[in-house]
């Protein structure tokens, strides 16, 4: 119903990349409110790495200030709880990697100034037994904790 | 479609947990027919507490149908509004809010 409104189209393909593109060009956007387009590149990585470097910069290193929850074993690949949590002081970014996955990057959390968060958490698919990653991005430093989940039934992932 | 949203205060710290009624397509299931099923997924989900942004989580279609997503974070206090509004690859969105115990 909304696609058949010419008024909300236009209104959509006015949000269009490249209209963002010639406002950031332009200095009306700050960084902060480019990164707020859905970022397809590290979305679309086929590779751990390269979506870990796409959405954070890095992969991490690992860090007792990390923690990751999962099942352990998932009967159900559908459906993978998976929590983050940190004690890192003010983290800014979030990002959830699922290395088996065709495209690893579940999800990624941007942090506002002050929001504090010390925990995500999401269900995610899984394809097949592999490590998922929780990364944190805090001071400008990128750290992580991971854990192997066991998938006895694929989620189409 | 439905959005859903809980925020509890506790320590000192917000819990909100929401659930979205999406289907989540991936755009490689196929139907018995054979047909593929078009990817549809929920891109973009912003969590502002009192109007002020305080999250904004983007996703993949790896994330399970009917996203049910949490956090915790230090802001917020009782009585302030939660709202969740999130944006599909179709462009369809929709919100949901509630208020912090």
């Amino acid at each position: 119903m909304q696609n058949s409104n010419p008024r909300r189209l236009f209104l959509k393909q006015a949000m269009s990349a490249s209209v963002v593109t010639v406002a950031a060009a332009a200095g009306l956007l700050t960084p902060r409110m480019v990164l707020a387009q859905w970022n397809a590149d590290a979305f679309n990585a086929t590779t751990a790495a390269d979506a870990a470097g796409k959405s954070l910069g890095g992969a991490g290193e690992k860090s007792d200030k990390v923690k990751i929850k999962t099942p352990g074993t998932a009967e159900n690949g559908a459906v993978v709880p998976i929590e983050i949590s940190t004690t890192l002081p003010s983290p800014t970014q979030f990002a959830i990697v699922a290395e088996k996955n065709s495209k690893p990057l579940c999800i990624t959390y941007d942090v506002e100034d002050g929001a504090s968060v010390s925990m995500v958490g999401i269900r995610i698919k899984m394809g097949k037994t592999g490590n998922v990653t929780g990364i944190v991005k805090s001071g400008g430093k990128l750290y992580m904790a991971q854990e192997q989940v066991k998938v006895t039934a694929g989620g189409c992932a | 479609m439905a959005t859903k949203v809980r925020a509890k205060h506790k320590d000192g710290e917000t819990l909100i947990k929401a659930l979205v009624n999406h289907p989540m397509e991936t755009g490689t299931r196929k139907e018995k027919d054979g047909a593929v099923v078009p990817a549809h997924w929920i891109q973009q989900m912003t969590f502002t507490i009192g109007g002020k942004k305080v999250v904004a989580a983007q996703l993949n279609t790896t994330v399970s149908k009917n996203p049910y997503i949490s956090f915790k974070t230090a802001a917020g206090k009782p009585g302030d509004k939660v709202e969740l509004s999130w944006s599909d690859n179709k462009g369809a969105s929709e919100s949901g809010s509630t208020t912090i115990k």
